[in-house]
């Protein structure tokens, strides 16, 4: 049995259908990311679980239990909110000490357990300190703090590294999965930011328009998508429409092709016969330091992204520029057929 | 080289006193100045000044010198020991009920009612102070008067009202003053990011809690803020001690009787709410309130 079951969970704001009729399974341990573009649904699934909002309809349970419309504090989750929301008032211990305080811990003991988690995102220093005192990372591993000193069965995070700059993002990805694994906690982690999902999930959920589009693992997700929109979402994808694959692939259904599988070749040289090529003319070439981005124009107005690595000094191995017309060649194993 | 091009502009007198600062500070503060030390300051020092001074028995002019008999007066007679404490009872409870009002009121208009209901609240705090204070006190007087409408309303259920009395007083000064507690405090708690809210309830706290250990703490500055409006002004009040108090004096009444009798007894008993509203603000800075208003 899965520790989370979302059965037909549908909620509305208005007129707009936020979240329309999704079901989920998540299992006990697992990390699992909401992934999804802005107003598609994830915050509003992660903010049901949590208790915030109310479904209009569906059910949500929790280790069998139902937990549809429990408020808030009676549900053995916790959340680790976008914008930290740490109590301004109250310094960092306060803030930790404040769940276990509702749960009438005897104060002794939720200092102890309130140091120890503090302790455990490696702030120490800070106990006494305010919020507004501590810097954005600081801040990002207290909210962490204080939602873990409280032993949740599973813990909700809502973007909780969007506020970071890249450097320290990295870092607390790694931290994060790191602290995930050894409490043994469940993690529901909602995020737009599809590296982020990749690097750090057992399981992706993709949602678009109050609905889920796929479910896998991080290779599944990329290499298989279900739709066009998966496709496109998580990296750049080259789709080709039923209608263009028929005509340029000789295939009549939607396929997807990754801009790192695709090679360039000089015109009329060999290629494998497990290998496609489409001929076309290079429109652009953008040097990006490790990677050169070529945009290629074939028949029939499609355009194709392609991506070379670049493991040779510009200019000392045989690339190419704007103008030349060069084959596109890819691996037919390396397409991904897409159902939709 | 960029001031010549600015003094040259089309604003010559805003680039003049961008390039002086002292002429820019003399020309924005010259009148507030006046204002405060002349009018404001001046008149109080002056009354402090008259404060010890008497008045002459035989021909009742006040006679310029230094007596400290006034305030001996107001600190052995009972009766004006009687009236300060009474005044700052009923100062107290109109800040405290003032208090227990607004912080509910504020949190539903906030946080529960829709946006309709929250703009139509919000009017009918406002709407008592579009009315004058004398009309809004006869109001008051009406409603509670011997055949006033409070009596014929409840007379079915077999309850009569107070008569003018203490607890009228502390009504009709809660009902005067009331949008200055109910404004400050309303829009404090609607500056309360809406995920703390979210936060406590999530690590198990119910709504009482939520209210007692998040709101209120960050709602104290503005809660001192009005009842710096409500205690002062109710100290300073005495028309809602004369026409809903019955016999009730507050300090006001004291310093009205006095005023043309006895000047320098009016001036002295006046330093009694100053004193009140002082150890008011040092009381509330030393819980360290004031830090954050």
């Amino acid at each position: 049995m899965a520790l989370i079951e979302i059965r037909n969970l549908t909620k509305s704001f208005g007129n707009l259908k936020a979240v329309d009729d999704i079901s989920l399974d998540i299992e006990s341990g697992e990390f699992i990311t909401l992934l999804g573009p802005s107003g598609s649904g994830k915050t509003t699934v992660l903010r049901m679980i949590a208790g915030f909002e109310d479904p209009d309809a569906g059910l949500i349970k929790l280790n069998g239990e139902d937990i549809t419309h429990l408020p808030p504090f009676d549900r053995d989750v916790n959340t680790v909110f976008q914008d930290y929301a740490l109590f301004p008032h109250m310094s960092v211990q306060e803030n930790v000490e404040y769940g276990l305080r509702t749960r009438k811990v005897p104060k002794a003991e939720r200092a102890k357990q309130a140091i120890a988690a503090i302790a455990s995102v490696k702030l120490e220093e800070t106990v006494d300190r305010l919020p507004h005192q501590l810097s954005g990372g600081q801040r990002q591993r207290i909210a962490l703090a204080r939602a873990l000193v409280l032993r949740p069965r599973v813990l909700l995070l809502d973007e909780p590294l969007g506020a970071l700059d890249r450097q320290l993002r990295e870092e607390m990805q790694v931290e994060l999965k790191k602290i995930q694994r050894d409490a043994g906690i469940t993690f529901v982690f909602v995020t737009h930011d599809q590296e982020e999902a990749m690097r750090m999930s057992d399981r992706i959920v993709v949602f678009n328009s109050g609905r889920i589009e796929q479910v896998g693992t991080p290779e599944q997700v990329y290499e298989e998508p279900r739709t066009n929109f998966v496709a496109g979402f998580l990296g750049t994808a080259n789709i080709f429409t039923a209608d263009m694959a028929s005509k340029l692939l000789g295939t009549s259904s939607t396929v997807s092709i990754r801009p790192e599988r695709i090679r360039l070749q000089a015109l009329g040289t060999k290629i494998d016969k497990s290998e496609t090529s489409i001929v076309g003319t290079i429109h652009e070439a953008a040097f990006v330091g490790a990677n050169t981005i070529y945009i290629i124009e074939t028949e029939f107005g499609m355009k194709l992204t392609v991506r070379k690595t670049n493991t040779e000094l510009l200019g000392q191995d045989d690339s190419f520029v704007a103008g030349d017309q060069v084959m596109a060649v890819w691996r037919n194993s390396h397409v991904a057929q897409i159902p939709v | 080289m960029s001031t010549k091009s600015t003094s040259k502009g089309s604003q010559p007198i805003s680039s003049f006193l961008l390039r002086k600062p002292k002429v820019r500070l003399i020309s924005l503060l010259t009148l507030p100045m006046t204002w405060i030390v002349g009018v404001y300051i001046v008149s109080l020092f002056l009354l402090l000044i008259t404060a010890f001074w008497n008045v002459d028995p035989f021909t009742s002019r006040v006679r310029p010198g230094f007596t400290l008999e006034n305030f001996i007066m107001i600190f052995t007679v009972p009766a004006y020991i009687a009236t300060s404490i009474r005044t700052l009872f009923i100062a107290l409870s109109v800040t405290a009920i003032c208090v227990l009002l607004a912080v509910p009121l504020g949190i539903y208009m906030a946080k529960i009612a829709n946006p309709r209901l929250r703009n139509f609240l919000a009017v009918a705090i406002t709407l008592p102070l579009w009315a004058g204070y004398l009309v809004k006190i006869i109001a008051m007087r009406l409603v509670f008067t011997e055949e006033g409408f409070f009596n014929w309303f409840m007379a079915p259920f077999g309850i009569r009202g107070p008569g003018f009395s203490i607890p009228i007083v502390i009504l009709t000064l809660t009902y005067l003053w009331f949008p200055y507690m109910a404004l400050p405090v309303y829009t404090a708690i609607r500056q309360i990011p809406p995920n703390l809210f979210d936060a406590s309830s999530d690590m198990g706290a119910k709504g009482f809690t939520t209210v007692y250990r998040v709101v209120i703490p960050l709602i104290v500055p503005a809660i001192i803020a009005g009842s710096v409006f409500t205690f002062s002004l109710s100290l300073g009040d005495y028309l809602a001690a004369r026409f809903t108090g019955g016999a009730t004096q507050m300090i006001g009444s004291i310093i009205a009787a006095n005023i043309n009798l006895n000047p320098p007894v009016a001036a002295a008993y006046s330093m009694i709410p100053i004193a009140f509203v002082v150890i008011y603000l040092m009381v509330a800075r030393r819980t360290g309130s004031l830090e954050r208003m």
